[in-house]
């Protein structure tokens, strides 16, 4: 019996848990003798704590523990053979209550355990902490212009190139140059970052927010240098995160140490406001852009510079320069990606870190160019092409882009376009169309994965994944269910367990490609091992039969999937196009946005009803940088002010306009066994450059600096 | 969170009692205080949860319309008879917040919300408003959201009301009781400018309770609308809003107008001088613009805020013209 579940609309199978409340997030689980624990940050951006007087809260009713770097156990911090992917791969990590020095404003410098959450909350208020401040780098611009020039980054390449950029950018007939700076952006995902720490004896067991349980064991190892082994992490489910939780951020150690000073099991949920500074966000970014073309808009060079801001402790860089050296044609081009510490927590990956950052830069830039040539901006991108990766010097394992841009153009009706900016006026509002590319790589990295069989004939599959919302669980049921003969509905798929055969981080658009590979691996070795007992089992009854002619309760078999040498023989990309229409009322700076479309070819679509879901929040979160979302940060404080929801703007319903994704059809059969090239990240990039160039459309104004707000549209 | 002790007292005096006591804080809808007494901004040793006093209702009366003060936002909003008469007041608050804060904020309460300012809202930073004397570092800082009208050098915080603004320009009512008796107070003198001391925000005594509000019926009042510009299209503040209200002549023209603006002062403001211009004026973008030039006299912008004032200009055009649209 073969059973087509790869493909299906099928619904999230872990929905109903989620709308029944009974998903069980980290801060959901409770153990006997719970005790709760309350944060303390610092509170100026760089000094030294000279005093730090807990009496107070250590008296106050309910108070189990104060701990802070007077008392703190000194904890080993065991260096690392090979950094977590996931940390930045210069600098060192930040010591949780390890010495006196404050690096940035929010640090955690203390906790308090105490009985109840309130106890604990009003303790940590009652620290009386002295400092003695030092002059702190808080100024991005300033600190940037003092680096003379400011340093690559030490943890990738990041200056790449080849030709003469500059040679030829100088005797182009058409050139444009451009800038655009973007705020920090945070995650701000609605489950908060929480921990639940449990030691038994030297074994500890964490229940937290995290999209890598794996590392999440690995590091805390680490610092407590004790075996991973006698570490357990637990994470069914995670709120979102965009990145916020791929590392393991101090917090998880201070939940730790806390709990083993109190010798209670604690439980550590961050505020709002704490989360703004505990964990990492996407960093303030500068970049600037020139390009050279001939007449006909052929680009001759490309040149893209950035400077992002990271740590004074960390190096954190993203892949901004990433997207110039493999988008277009060119025959010179130059990227410099350069990094300028601060006091500030060490940003982190954001979703599509760095490419979203470079697409923006770059896609505003080509409209600019498409502009000055004269020709349409979706003809100018035809123009320049790249058949093949530029800068690898690798084809494409698959490369739809082409067809991307038709599909996109025809449904959204891009030849309705205003075909001047400016020039169409509806009522008091300007109505402007602007589109851009998108574009996100597809990786893969090793994963395992067990399938076993039980004695009912259904089926239950494991793997230390992770599912943040995108539909992990409901996808590999698929992939699963597809593999075994099964119908969906008879099989169970677990993660979230760093008990569960190994799994790569969740993240980077690779989960379908990774554990989707080593799940699809591990249903065809299960289903070999039951052919192997004889017949040709297949459903449920046939499992059933099988299972109970040989007396077995369960039969189980491991599958791995690792990438072989595609990336050295192909480039790998998955690519989109995005289409935005907006309307803006230039006397009172109103922007709305009635339609935005995104064409995407990104492989095989494993499940179309999540994988459009997937795509249309992902737009939102690109609405959110466009037009929305900032930190507002003091430099005199080295704070971040709007620290809440209710400050710090997503987008909500009344912004959301009417989103759509459609997929090119793409057969890939080099990527990985299942042909998939994620969606996660692909769904934010181009977004943000869509609407920027709908902006200049409607108003034949650019606007260099994001958000964009009704105080910079007023003309 | 600080330790606090809580009643639901069923009789006013008993509400107005305990309210006096210092230290204690009246709970209302609790959408703004909660979030306060969360993060630590207010710290009550006792909460006096007026949820269970008689202040809930709306009636039309020979004055115009009454409305009491525990009257939920999202009541409010849906009564006929308001829509009817006063529909700048329904238009703010429809663009209040969200639909389930409307479900549970009050009328009286939303009139004593506390600031949107960030340094306000930051316990981490100085505030005048929270710590009288720490200082202001919205002055120089991140005020994008500040005030541009009766500010001090001690504070520039904006009065965040939507509702504040469309009820001060139709003369709204405040009645009050208290230990001293019941009041009846004009809303435009119900808050205090910050002066000196910006963390005394109105004139309610301690133990004084709002108990209604009474809006009068003019022909001002029926023929208004309300404009509000924001951030994000809802569950925001405003940068600027304006709410006006006209009564026209035979001819067209401006026989009476009612202006005030939000998101630009530290307390609900109204425009007299520019009500006064309008008289007269014909409703055209060419005619208003002018007479809207007046209201940016003695604007004291920042360097994060200076965009407000002109756009508060535009606003007030928009506005006019569109009560006038009103059939």
């Amino acid at each position: 019996m073969s059973v087509a579940a790869i493909g299906q609309p099928v619904s999230r199978v872990d929905g109903p848990d989620k709308v029944r409340g009974t998903a069980r997030y980290a801060a959901d689980f409770t153990l006997p003798g719970l005790a709760h624990a309350a944060v303390v940050q610092a509170t100026i951006p760089q000094g030294r704590i000279t005093a730090l007087d807990d009496s107070l809260a250590r008296s106050a009713a309910g108070v189990i523990a104060v701990i802070s770097h007077v008392n703190a156990p000194r904890l080993p911090y065991r260096p690392f053979q090979d950094r977590p992917l996931v940390d930045p791969q210069s600098g060192d990590q930040l010591r949780v209550f390890q010495a006196d020095r404050v690096l940035f404003n929010g640090q955690p410098i203390a906790v308090v355990v105490a009985e109840t959450l309130e106890q604990a909350t009003l303790a940590a208020t009652l620290l009386r902490v002295t400092y003695t401040p030092e002059r702190a780098i808080t100024q991005f611009d300033e600190a940037r212009d003092l680096l003379k020039p400011p340093p690559a980054s030490a943890s990738k390449p990041t200056d790449l190139g080849w030709g003469d950029a500059d040679a030829a950018f100088a005797v182009q007939p058409l050139r444009t140059d451009s800038s655009v700076r973007q705020p920090n952006e945070f995650h701000a995902a609605m489950e908060p970052h929480a921990t639940v720490a449990a030691w038994d004896g030297d074994r500890l067991t964490l229940y937290d927010k995290t999209q890598w349980v794996d590392n999440d064991r690995d590091e805390i190892a680490h610092v407590f240098g004790i075996p991973p082994e006698h570490i357990r992490v637990i994470s069914p489910f995670v709120g979102g995160a965009f990145g916020s939780a791929l590392r393991t951020w101090p917090h998880v150690t201070v939940a730790a140490l806390a709990a083993r000073v109190a010798g209670r099991p604690v439980k550590l949920v961050l505020t709002r406001r704490e989360l703004f500074s505990a964990v990492g966000y996407r960093p303030l970014t500068v970049q600037r852009v020139r390009l050279g073309a001939d007449r006909e808009g052929r680009l001759a060079a490309l040149i893209q510079e950035a400077s992002a801001q990271t740590s004074i402790y960390e190096d954190y860089s993203e892949s901004v320069v990433d997207a110039p050296a493999m988008l277009y044609a060119t025959a010179n081009m130059r990227s410099a990606y350069r990094v300028v510490p601060m006091n500030v927590n060490s940003p982190c990956p954001m979703r599509a870190p760095g490419t979203a950052t470079g697409v923006l830069a770059l896609e505003t830039a080509m409209d600019e160019l498409a502009e000055a040539a004269g020709v349409d901006p979706i003809e100018l991108r035809l123009r320049n092409y790249a058949e093949t990766d530029p800068h690898k010097n690798l084809p494409f394992s698959s490369k739809s882009l082409r067809q991307c841009y038709a599909l996109g153009a025809e449904a959204f009706g891009w030849t309705n376009r205003p075909p001047k900016p400016a020039s169409r006026q509806e009522g008091s509002q300007l109505v402007g169309y602007g589109m851009a590319t998108a574009v996100y790589h597809t990786n893969r990295a090793a994963a395992s994965a067990r399938a076993t069989m039980l004695a009912d004939g259904t089926a239950l599959v494991q793997s230390a994944a992770s599912d943040m919302g995108p539909g992990t669980y409901t996808a590999m049921t698929q992939v699963a269910a597809e593999t075994l003969g099964l119908p969906v509905a008879a099989v169970r798929f677990e993660l979230g367990d760093s008990e569960l055969p190994k799994a790569p981080v969740h993240g980077g658009s690779m989960t379908m490609a990774s554990v989707g590979s080593a799940v699809q691996a591990a249903c065809l070795a299960l289903r070999d091992k039951c052919r192997s007992l004889g017949g040709n089992a297949e459903g449920i009854e046939g499992y059933r039969a099988l299972l109970g002619r040989h007396g077995l309760d369960r039969l189980s078999a491991d599958g791995q999937a690792a990438p072989g040498d595609e990336a050295r023989r192909f480039s790998m990309y998955a690519f989109g196009a995005v289409f935005a229409e907006l309307r803006i009322d230039p006397e009172l700076g109103t922007l709305r946005l009635p339609r935005l479309l995104g064409a995407y070819a990104a492989g095989r679509i494993v499940n179309p009803t999540i994988a459009h879901s997937q795509c249309i929040g992902g737009m939102v979160g690109g609405i959110g940088m466009a037009l929305t979302e900032q930190g507002m940060w003091d430099p005199r404080f080295g704070r971040v002010m709007n620290a809440s929801l209710a400050d710090y703007l997503v987008p909500v319903n009344a912004d959301v306009p009417k989103l759509d994704a459609l997929f090119v059809e793409e057969q890939d059969p080099h990527v990985n066994p299942l042909g998939v090239k994620g969606l996660a990240e692909i769904a934010l990039v181009g977004v943000a450059p869509a609407i920027l160039n709908a902006v200049y459309n409607a108003t034949g104004r650019r606007i260099r600096e994001l958000p964009v707000t009704p105080d910079k549209l007023l003309l | 969170m600080q330790p606090f002790s809580y009643s639901s007292p069923a009789d006013p005096r008993v509400a107005m009692a305990e309210a006096a006591v210092p230290g204690a804080e009246v709970l209302a809808g609790g959408t703004d205080m909660m979030q306060l007494m969360k993060e630590g901004q207010r710290s009550p040793r006792h909460v006096v949860d007026i949820n269970g006093l008689p202040y809930r209702g709306i009636a039309v009366t020979a004055e115009g319309i009454r409305i009491g003060a525990l009257t939920r936002l999202s009541e409010a909003a849906e009564d006929q008879a308001l829509r009817q008469g006063w529909p700048v007041v329904v238009e703010a608050l429809e663009a209040s917040a969200s639909p389930q804060v409307r479900n549970l904020a009050t009328m009286g309460g939303n009139l004593l919300q506390r600031t949107r300012c960030l340094y306000f809202r930051d316990w981490a930073t100085p505030c005048n408003k929270r710590q009288p004397g720490s200082g202001c570092p919205a002055l120089d800082g991140q005020n994008r959201n500040n005030a541009v009208f009766g500010g001090s050098d001690r504070c520039i915080a904006t009065h965040a009301s939507d509702l504040a603004v469309a009820l001060v320009a139709l003369d709204t009512l405040v009645l009050t009781e208290g230990p001293n008796g019941p009041r009846r107070l004009p809303l435009a003198d119900l808050h205090r400018l910050p002066g000196d001391s910006p963390q005394v925000e109105t004139v309610l005594q301690p133990g004084e309770l709002i108990t209604a509000l009474v809006i009068p019926a003019s022909a001002a009042a029926r023929r208004s609308r309300y404009l509000k510009l924001r951030d994000r299209a809802s569950f925001e503040w405003a940068l600027v809003s304006a709410a006006a209200g006209i009564d026209l002549d035979t001819g067209g023209n401006i026989r009476e107008a009612r202006l005030a603006v939000g998101g630009v002062g530290t307390k609900p403001w109204r425009l007299p001088r520019i009500e006064q211009a309008l008289i007269g004026a014909r409703l055209s973008p060419e005619a208003l613009r002018p007479v809207a030039e007046l209201a940016g006299e003695g604007a004291r912008p920042r360097n994060g805020n200076a965009f407000k004032v002109e756009l508060m200009k535009r606003a007030i055009v928009r506005a006019l013209l569109a009560a006038g649209e009103v059939t």
